[in-house]
């Protein structure tokens, strides 16, 4: 029944909502490696998302557009640092703070720039180019699927090995991975744990702001009301299944994103579409308890062997 | 060493009056920079809400709802849990009573109290997911709690659109409630509704509940120190679980209230974020029930005020949604004021000390 | 004699914490050039503030630094590094899942373009240590290396740093006797090269052993500098709590009755598959305190654990009042009239924002006499909460007050408080009067010996020689999850027989120990 330009349709679309997630995720890695937990993502994309818009409709082309879209995420980024590691306010709580701003505020702005409060389709905004990929394009199927993307997609995948050299091979990453394990004895050597958590809630930013702007320069070329719907949420649940390595959370992140590319394809077929929207919402929740329970097994099965051979 | 309670008091306060101050400000520039008539959204915000007795019983009524989410939030978050579920319970609660309002045929009296029952139940119900995913396999409740609240806003409207719907109404609306099950009036002029009185007595009961029983004194104990409660032989994990659940109910049934008081049909098309609010309801609340309707009246009012002037003035009502965010942030900053209060209880400490030779400790 | 050359003076620095503790008031201490200075005090007496404060951990709240001479203000440790201080923390400071050249580089990496030298690295982190004679692998995880090692990484992270004053806060106090003279060895080869260390310690055979003077702190201020060479130990330790160390508790003789607690090989063993405990065998009786001492490490805590229902245990039986307890938790355990006073109080055993009242009530809230049908009786607690603070003579202005606005003294009589008004039959007491004030310290010790003259058991577990001496009827030694010693009379031995079995260098024969189970 389902035909072969279906399949090659969906592998493309997946790819496609993978992009937002995986960056939201790859951000969540720096923050998640020192020791920050970062609710706010969420808030931080949609902000980007609405900013990014902004500026490229009245920059007048999508330089602009990146401007305001990665400056509105250090901002916001800045006032979470700021106010969880200077002014130690809980995270949950700065998080939440951060994403109710957000909503608030993107609203806010859209109508002042277009008197509405749905979406930004009145604007004149500019999107990220789609790039072919030589050679790869001519190959049947795989050039389907995998040439033809947007410039981000290609990014947030190039970035799971940026963010990987960058955390195991740079000072600064492993000077984040010390503050996020032991922030004593980072501090001990004379390490500034705020200066680092700070930084690293930034550059978190920087991927989620792309993350961000992918949503409304990209995935669709408008910025709509709350268009981010909790892919903070799921991106933050996808490093925390990734075990906050880009390795697993790229594949965390594609688990997730397919039961989001799952529901856009459903919403094609008779099924009440409130269902299908829950879908990557119940998937999250499903696969945060499996990864749990598998992680407890794993751990009661290594601490009997242990004591198992201890006891023979 | 009881100058430290007294200290600790002076800094609360102020800090609480510095937040309001800060929130005001930030309103002054917002409307400052973007309005082109900023004397009358200034008027219409701050002195609109007090205009007449319709708009007075709208502050009432728009801090009615939140005087549950906040309770909520506080049972919550005085177990030391971080569910977000008080947004879910409460939509699922309007939900809950909506199905007994337009289908279960009861006498007047018994209805609503049926309908808001069923909406607890329902709150309680969606509560207790994360409390039990979280006891039994340490999964974050934080995160299930924020997935949960969009899978039960999916659901309400499912429900309402496939089960419940009006099919004369070109928008989502639900059938019209029975007589039987809408929350009287109470205050004539107004919308003021039987709803608003449940919160105060609930949130007298959740003080009850908090500082006069065992179950509130082990809830607070597991709250603040989890490991002592272990040690002393208090059942961690079950009234984490319970804090929630009651948590639950308490958000699913002002649901009830709020829809059963407020409408006569079921009409909201995504979750009205009473949950959030409630936070900054409860963070302004110092976390005491008794301070809530006071601080839902103060949050009630910033809404009516924000709604006039949207109306009057070029300035849109999300202007509230950006000040809650900043009184999260500003009540939540443990540090703020910090360098202050050390600087007095520095003082305390060393006329102490020169009067006797203190003890040691490091 | 050489001139001595002052590298670090410090000049009446006095330090309060935020909760209102004031840990230093107005200490001086002066090192030199070339010396290894040994700093000692009492538990509490505000010697970690002091270090803290060198290295820019923690700001003094008044008081001068001068660093060779020049007045100094150490904000931080990245200053104090740069200012050549090195600090060994007694609980290492290293990350676990990091190699040892990671940990050694962490901050000071050197690199080539953006990314890190690793082999750089690795090869500079082999030759520091070859030069010290380190015997240690680069390559190596942290979590994998045994103490010793990891203390040295520690030092070795110091050197890298360049650091030319060292401090050491009680190394020797995880170290076996072997890796003891072993890090002696390297840290007079340290001195003899031209370093400065600060040897925090209150063994006070050790600082004979191995320092040149001694600044001794007593209650957050400085008693003196001593050349230590002209000092006996019993001046110093005079000098350090301010009275005759030996403790001379008066005491009846013990009347003893049946036993209440029957441990029979009882094995446990840990997360990383150490025996924490291995076949360990006892029992206690009613009217006896049974001391346990021994370095801490060797099972006590996992013990106390077991014990209390706090731990699971893998193997053998305990016992309490004739119950075996392998099936029962913390509040079974508490019904059998079993008290706990925990070794960490901050972190088990109090709340630290709630009341002091509710402090002492956390685990009787539900008797009777204090609530009925689950609501609380504010006056029968209120009663309650004034009583108990008259009765342990906790000093606070009214018993409503939040627990940590008090003293760590007075915070340790309000689990004691709660712990024995309890009318229990059995108690366990997990180093009772760490970090408490002498005055605290003589009340405990009176309350427990009172509970014992009651026809208690009490089980005293605790790291202080003194204590356990003088305290106990009869004395348990614990090494490395067994029994070492068994002392039916403790009045008999002294503190130099104990550490010889606490040290692991003598172990009693088995039918020397099988006594402690008193033909059971």
């Amino acid at each position: 029944m389902i035909d072969y330009s279906f399949i090659v349709d969906f592998l493309f679309m997946w790819i496609r909502v993978a992009t937002p997630i995986l960056l939201a995720s790859l951000g969540a890695i720096l923050c998640e490696k020192s020791g920050v937990v970062n609710l706010g993502l969420d808030g931080i994309m949609l902000i980007s998302a609405l900013f990014g818009v902004l500026g490229s409709a009245y920059g007048g082309n999508l330089i602009w557009g990146v401007i305001a879209g990665v400056g509105s995420a250090l901002i916001i980024s800045g006032i979470f640092a700021y106010f969880h590691l200077v002014l130690k306010a809980n995270a949950v709580l700065c998080g939440t703070a951060v994403n109710t701003i957000a909503s608030g505020l993107t609203v806010f702005a859209l109508q002042l720039a277009t008197g509405e409060k749905g979406s930004s389709s009145s604007l004149k905004s500019y999107t990220f180019p789609t790039v072919n990929i030589p050679f790869i394009k001519d190959i049947p199927i795989l050039g389907d699927i995998l040439s033809g993307h947007n410039l981000i997609t290609y990014i947030a995948f190039l970035m799971v090995i940026v963010i990987w050299i960058f955390m195991y091979k740079t000072p600064l990453g492993l000077r984040m991975r010390a503050v996020g394990e032991n922030p004593n004895a980072a501090s001990s050597v004379g390490q500034n744990v705020i200066k680092i958590r700070f930084l690293a809630i930034l550059l978190c930013g920087v991927l989620v702001g792309f993350g961000g702007m992918y949503l409304s320069m990209g995935y669709l070329s408008m910025f709509t009301r709350d268009m981010v719907a909790g892919r903070g949420f799921i991106a933050l649940a996808a490093c925390a299944m990734g075990q906050a390595t880009p390795v697993g959370v790229l594949i965390s992140s594609m688990v997730f994103a397919f039961f989001d590319g799952l529901s856009n394809i459903l919403q094609l077929l008779q099924i009440p579409s409130e269902f299908v929207q829950m879908l990557p919402y119940v998937a999250t929740i499903f696969g945060l308890t499996v990864y749990s329970i598998q992680k407890i097994r794993l751990q009661k099965k290594k601490s009997k062997e242990i004591q198992q051979n201890v006891i023979e | 060493m009881d100058s430290n309670k007294r200290i600790r008091l002076i800094v609360d306060i102020t800090k609480l009056i510095i937040t309001i101050l800060v929130s005001c400000g930030l309103v002054t520039l917002i409307v400052l920079v973007t309005s082109s008539d900023p004397v009358n959204a200034f008027s219409s915000f701050f002195l609109g809400p007090f205009t007449s007795v319709r708009r007075i019983g709208n502050i009432v009524e728009a801090a009615s709802p939140l005087m549950f989410t906040a309770l909520a939030v506080i049972m919550i978050f005085s177990a030391g849990q971080f569910s977000m579920i008080s947004e879910g319970a409460f939509f699922i609660g309007t939900l809950g009573a909506m199905m007994i309002a337009t289908s279960v045929p009861l006498p007047a009296g018994i209805h609503p109290i049926v309908a808001i029952l069923v909406a607890g139940a329902m709150g309680a119900a969606v509560a207790l997911i994360p409390a039990v995913l979280k006891m039994k396999w340490q999964v974050s409740e934080v995160v299930t709690s924020l997935m949960l609240n969009y899978v039960v806003q999916f659901f309400a409207i499912y429900m309402v659109s496939y089960h419940f719907r009006e099919i004369s109404s070109s928008s989502l609306a639900s059938i019209e409630f029975k007589d039987t099950s809408i929350l009287p009036v109470i205050i004539r002029g107004t919308r003021i509704h039987l709803g608003i009185v449940l919160g105060v007595i609930l949130c007298i009961i959740t003080y009850f509940l908090l500082y006069r029983t065992t179950f509130g004194m082990k809830l607070r104990t597991v709250g603040n120190n989890a490991k002592f409660a272990h040690y002393s032989g208090i059942k961690v994990t079950g009234i984490m679980v319970i804090s929630q659940v009651i948590a639950g109910a308490l958000a699913g049934m002002g649901g009830g209230a709020e829809i059963l008081g407020m409408y006569n049909r079921f009409k909201w098309t995504t979750s009205p974020g009473y949950g959030w609010s409630g936070i900054v309801v409860a963070l302004l609340a110092r976390d005491n029930p008794l301070m809530v309707p006071l601080a839902a009246l103060f949050m009630g009012y910033l809404n009516v005020g924000a709604n006039i002037m949207a109306r009057n003035s070029d300035v849109s009502s999300e202007v509230v949604q950006i000040i809650q965010g900043v009184m999260i942030l500003m009540i939540a900053a443990e540090a703020l004021l910090k360098k202050w209060k050390q600087k007095m209880i520095v003082k305390a400490a060393k006329s102490e000390a020169g009067m006797k030779g203190d003890v040691i400790n490091d | 004699m050489e001139a001595k050359r002052e590298v670090l003076r410090m000049e009446n620095i006095v330090k309060v914490y935020s909760n209102g503790v004031m840990a230093n008031k107005g200490i001086n201490f002066s090192i030199n050039a070339g010396e290894i200075h040994a700093l000692s005090g009492e538990n509490g007496a505000g010697k970690s503030t002091l270090m803290k404060i060198i290295f820019g951990e923690e700001q003094p709240t008044s008081g001068d630094i001068y660093i060779n001479g020049q007045k100094t203000v150490i904000t931080s440790p990245q200053l104090a590094i740069k200012l050549g201080i090195g600090m060994v923390h007694q609980h290492f400071m290293l990350v676990s899942s990091m190699t040892v050249a990671e940990n050694v580089i962490l901050g000071v990496e050197p690199t080539k373009g953006i990314l890190i030298n690793m082999k750089h690295a690795i090869k500079q982190v082999e030759e520091i240590a070859e030069k010290y004679n380190m015997n240690i692998n680069p390559k190596m995880k942290v979590e994998d290396l045994t103490v010793g090692q990891k203390q040295k990484v520690e030092i070795l992270k110091a050197l890298f740093r360049g650091a030319k004053i060292l401090i050491l806060d009680e190394p020797t106090a995880v170290l076996t006797p072997q890796e003891t003279t072993e890090l002696f060895e390297e840290l007079k080869r340290l001195r003899d090269s031209g370093y400065t260390i600060i040897f925090i310690s209150h063994k006070l055979n050790e600082v004979k052993e191995l320092c040149n003077r001694i600044t001794i702190i007593r209650h957050g201020k400085s008693m003196g500098v001593y050349d230590v060479k002209t000092v006996t130990e019993q001046d110093i330790s005079n000098l350090m709590v301010g009275r005759d160390v030996i403790l001379n508790i008066e005491k009846s003789a013990p009347k003893i009755g049946k036993t209440t607690i029957r441990v029979s090989d009882l094995t446990i063993i840990g997360e990383n598959g150490k025996h924490c405990i291995n076949r360990l065998s006892f029992s206690l009786r009613e009217g006896e305190i049974l001391g346990i001492a021994g370095v801490e490490g060797n099972g006590q805590l996992e013990l106390v654990e077991a014990l209390t229902g706090l731990r699971k245990y893998n193997a053998g039986s305990i016992e309490i009042c004739g119950k075996e307890i392998s099936q029962c938790n913390v509040k079974d355990i508490r019904k059998l009239a079993v008290s706990h006073i925990p070794e960490d109080r901050m972190t088990t055993g109090a709340a630290p924002s709630l009341s002091i009242t509710e402090n002492m009530l956390s685990d009787k809230i539900s008797s009777n006499s204090f609530s009925k049908h689950g609501i609380i009786n504010k006056r029968a607690i209120k009663q309650y909460g004034i009583d108990m603070v008259k009765q342990y003579q906790i000093l606070c202005k009214n018993p409503d007050v939040s627990i940590d606005s008090l003293s760590g003294g007075n915070i340790q009589k309000a689990v004691l408080a709660r712990e024995l008004s309890n009318n229990p039959k059995i108690i366990i007491a997990d180093q009772p009067t760490r970090g408490v004030d002498v005055g605290a310290t003589e009340f405990i010790h009176k309350r427990l010996i009172n509970m014992r003259d009651n026809k208690k058991s009490v089980l005293l577990i605790s790291s202080d020689l003194n204590e356990v001496l003088g305290l106990s009827d009869s004395i348990i030694v614990m090494h490395e999850g067994r029994i070492a010693a068994y002392f039916p009379d403790a009045a008999k031995i002294t503190e130099l027989q104990l550490g010889g079995y606490m040290l692991g260098i003598e172990k009693q024969s088995e039918e020397e120990i099988k006594e402690v189970r008193h033909g059971q």
